[in-house]
């Protein structure tokens, strides 16, 4: 640089410095560390913990993890494919149990040449959720999301086609009967006859109807007994149906809670701290064995299908009080400016209310939601076979895979974690898409 | 409100099915199915394989019941049922027979108002070690970490047996076989203790196995048996003998092998009385005359079904022992089929 300053006054620099690299402190990976683990005593302390914590687990791990085996069909094989690769005494992951019992984990013992309807059923969940999940795609894809239901439960369970047919229709009459009584009764009494027409149908005249339907066109499908269900399919099943009506149930509750009309509001609050003030096992329990005992002997009230009722009154208690809590959160000029629009009770929920309350419990109802799936493996205590223990379980109980313990654990906890992340995701997008305040 | 009476009344359409009486057979007849009440896995006992069958000593007798009443071993519906639901199960009537090695106790066939029909094997509570410890006898336990299922009749047997003989433990309370073998093997407790079966098939599991040792003394009786509910008699004497005559086959050579040509007519006519070609034992509980012999062509009799599912030449590797017939020092003693 000396050079540059000939015929310049000495104590003029007139070129400038060229830029230099920040000191070794100031940069790159010393100056992360410095900043993030290393900023004081306390945090260099917590730091080595953190580290020496990580090294333990690693090292227990890792070579587990490393002497993975994927190609045995029993335990013992395993361990002497370990035993010959890594030497005596190396412990190894034996993923074979996964390899040859990965449809028990998925179907339970659902017959493997119908497969193909519980793979169909899954992928038309994704097409009738798509419509409610993302906004931009076409409205009219949310019939088939009506009508979905009763296609999962022909496909799954079979039977006759008729029985989903009668159970649609009764909503059919219950829409046809508040069309016609609106203008003749007015809105209370429609909705009284909207709710009563398709309980009527569905009490006396739906097995009526689908008895003599199959008789004149019988198609169907063979059946598959609820004790086939089993796994992640059981776990699906229970799990996506609570959800789709714990929500709309707990969003009734929510309102019956804040309404000033007495016996609702003493109703609703009853239900949901009744429901909220017992586990969800002490539910299980009342279905599968209380229920013996109430109903008349011998009447085989599907176990699977109380097992989901008493998830979704469960589930829809707390979604009830998640959703109060939107409700509570929007401010009172919101209910005053629908008033001031002269929109009914229902319009002002529907355009207004709902909307924002709703937005702002998304991360709650997503939580509930989460929480709804993982409980699903409390149903092994009603000899239920969920994929977490019960069929582990079984699987452990044949003579080559007794011993594995592990790993029929991992496989279907990276499957929750895979399902539950998703939805986490999801709620966020939702959350980010929706947002409207400081953009 | 309207989802749920919507799922409510497809149950009543489509799954509901007629009302029971109080003659099991004939439900079971009409059902064309037998309902019977199994563990939701055990080695050896009942377990599903890879394509879903069930299998094992108890689902044996399950299907040799179905044999016998309905004519095929094959239409059996396997329900399983945890360690709480188990009786719930038996007596609300989901399950027609509970084959899910139960113990026979006094409590449970009475104030249960159950019906046990017999014992299908003879068990009894042990305590494995590891060979390192040095122990040979239960009684040189004092002071041991034992781990122990929670809410069993084990837990109470190791009560008493450590109060009787002056010595303390400390427990580690485990919840299933599978959790107790996860911690007996970290080391986590000095012994394990539960049904002597049980930890024999533990122990053949374990990677190495001839460093672990059974001790010798068994604190408890557990007889394990069938059971069905009070109040049908004839379901019960079904059942019971069922077991009594896959016991006597073994008794008197009746295989799964030689039963078709033996039912031609022998010289020993209490075998011909099981076979149904002499007398009219079938009828006397209201079935066909060849009931025991469809029983016993399902899997065998009873030696055939013990050597296949926990015999000595399975992995479970356990000996006759009690469970040997009466003329081999056992305690397999059936009343004559007369």
């Amino acid at each position: 640089m000396s050079g540059t300053k000939a015929n310049s006054a000495s104590f003029v620099r007139d070129t400038m410095l060229s830029e230099q690299d920040p000191p070794i402190t100031e940069r790159g990976v010393v100056k992360w560390a410095r900043e993030n683990l290393f900023s004081g005593p306390l945090n260099t302390f917590l730091t080595i913990i953190g580290a020496v914590a990580i090294y333990i687990i690693l090292k227990g791990l890792a070579p587990w993890l490393l002497h993975s085996v994927w190609n045995a069909n029993s335990a013992a094989e395993c361990r002497e494919i370990i035993a010959a690769a890594y030497g005596e005494g190396a412990h190894g992951a034996c993923w074979g149990v996964v390899r040859e019992r990965w449809a028990q984990f998925l179907y339970g013992f659902y017959p493997s040449e119908h497969y193909w309807r519980v793979n169909l059923t899954f992928i038309l969940l994704f097409v009738a959720l798509a419509p409610i999940l993302f906004a931009n795609l076409p409205r009219k894809m949310l019939w088939f999301s009506v009508i979905y239901p009763a296609v999962a439960l022909l496909l799954l369970w079979g039977g006759s086609v008729w029985v989903p047919v009668a159970a649609l229709a009764g909503f059919a009459l219950g829409w046809l009967a508040y069309r016609f009584a609106l203008p003749v009764t007015g809105s209370l009494a429609a909705t009284v006859a909207a709710v009563l027409v398709p309980i009527i149908w569905w009490l006396f005249f739906a097995g009526w109807f689908a008895g003599l339907a199959h008789g004149i066109l019988p198609l169907g499908m063979e059946q598959v007994p609820s004790s086939k269900f089993g796994g992640f399919l059981l776990s699906l099943t229970i799990g996506v149906t609570g959800i789709a009506f714990s929500l709309p149930l707990g969003v009734v509750l929510a309102l019956g809670r804040q309404s000033d009309m007495f016996l609702v509001k003493t109703l609703s609050v009853g239900f949901i701290e009744f429901i909220r003030g017992v586990p969800l096992i002490t539910l299980l329990f009342t279905a599968s064995l209380l229920l013996n005992y109430f109903l008349p002997p011998g009447t085989n009230f599907d176990i699977i299908l109380r097992v989901i009722i008493m998830v979704t009154l469960f589930s829809a208690a707390y979604i009830a009080e998640v959703v109060r809590g939107g409700l509570a959160a929007l401010p009172r000029g919101q209910y005053e400016a629908a008033d001031a629009l002269g929109l009914d009770y229902w319009k002002a929920q529907q355009l207004i209310i709902m909307p924002q309350a709703l937005k702002i419990s998304i991360p709650g109802i997503v939580s509930s939601f989460i929480g709804l799936f993982k409980d699903t493996t409390l149903v092994i205590f009603v000899g239920l076979l969920d994929p977490l223990k019960g069929i582990t379980d079984a699987i452990r109980g044949s003579f080559e895979w007794k011993g594995i313990y592990w790993e029929p654990f991992l496989f279907p906890a990276l499957i929750f974690f895979l399902i539950c992340f998703g939805m986490s995701r999801y709620s966020m997008y939702l959350e980010n898409k929706l947002k409207r305040d400081h953009r | 409100m309207i989802k749920q009476l919507f799922f409510g009344s497809l149950a009543a359409t489509g799954m509901m099915a007629g009302f029971a009486s109080a003659a099991t057979l004939d439900d079971v007849k009409a059902r064309g199915e037998l309902n019977c009440g199994v563990t939701t896995g055990l080695v050896g006992f009942a377990a599903p394989d890879a394509n879903g069958q069930w299998a094992g000593f108890d689902v044996d007798y399950c299907r040799a019941l179905a044999a016998a009443v309905l004519g095929d071993g094959s239409k059996v519906k396997f329900v399983p049922t945890t360690g709480q639901t188990r009786f719930t199960a038996l007596s609300s009537g989901e399950v027609d027979v509970l084959a899910r090695n139960t113990t026979w106790t006094y409590s449970r066939d009475t104030d249960l108002k159950l019906t046990f029909v017999g014992v299908n094997y003879y068990d009894g509570q042990g305590f494995m070690v590891n060979k390192s410890l040095g122990v040979t006898s239960a009684k040189e336990l004092d002071g041991a970490t034992v781990c122990i299922q929670t809410g069993t009749t084990t837990e109470l047997n190791l009560a008493d047996f450590f109060k009787a003989n002056n010595m303390t433990y400390k427990p580690v309370a485990i919840e299933t076989n599978a959790e107790g073998e996860q911690q007996y093997g970290a080391g986590a407790c000095d012994t394990y203790t539960t049904d002597a079966s049980g930890l024999a098939a533990t122990r053949a599991s374990f990677a190495d196995p001839e460093n672990h040792i059974v001790l010798p003394e068994i604190i408890s009786k557990e007889p394990l048996g069938p059971l069905v509910r009070h109040g049908d008699d004839q379901w019960a004497d079904i059942a019971r003998w069922t077991l009594n005559a896959l016991i006597a086959a073994e008794e008197f050579g009746i295989t799964s092998a030689n039963a078709d040509e033996l039912a031609k007519g022998t010289d020993n006519p209490e075998i011909n009385r099981i076979l149904g070609t002499e007398g009219d034992l079938g009828a006397m509980v209201g079935l066909d005359a060849q009931w025991a012999l469809r029983a016993i062509k399902n899997a065998g009799n009873y030696g055939e079904i013990f050597a296949a599912n926990i015999g000595e030449s399975t992995p479970i590797g356990l000996a006759r022992g009690l469970n040997a017939q009466w003329t081999q020092g056992g305690l397999l003693y059936t009343p004559p089929f007369r």
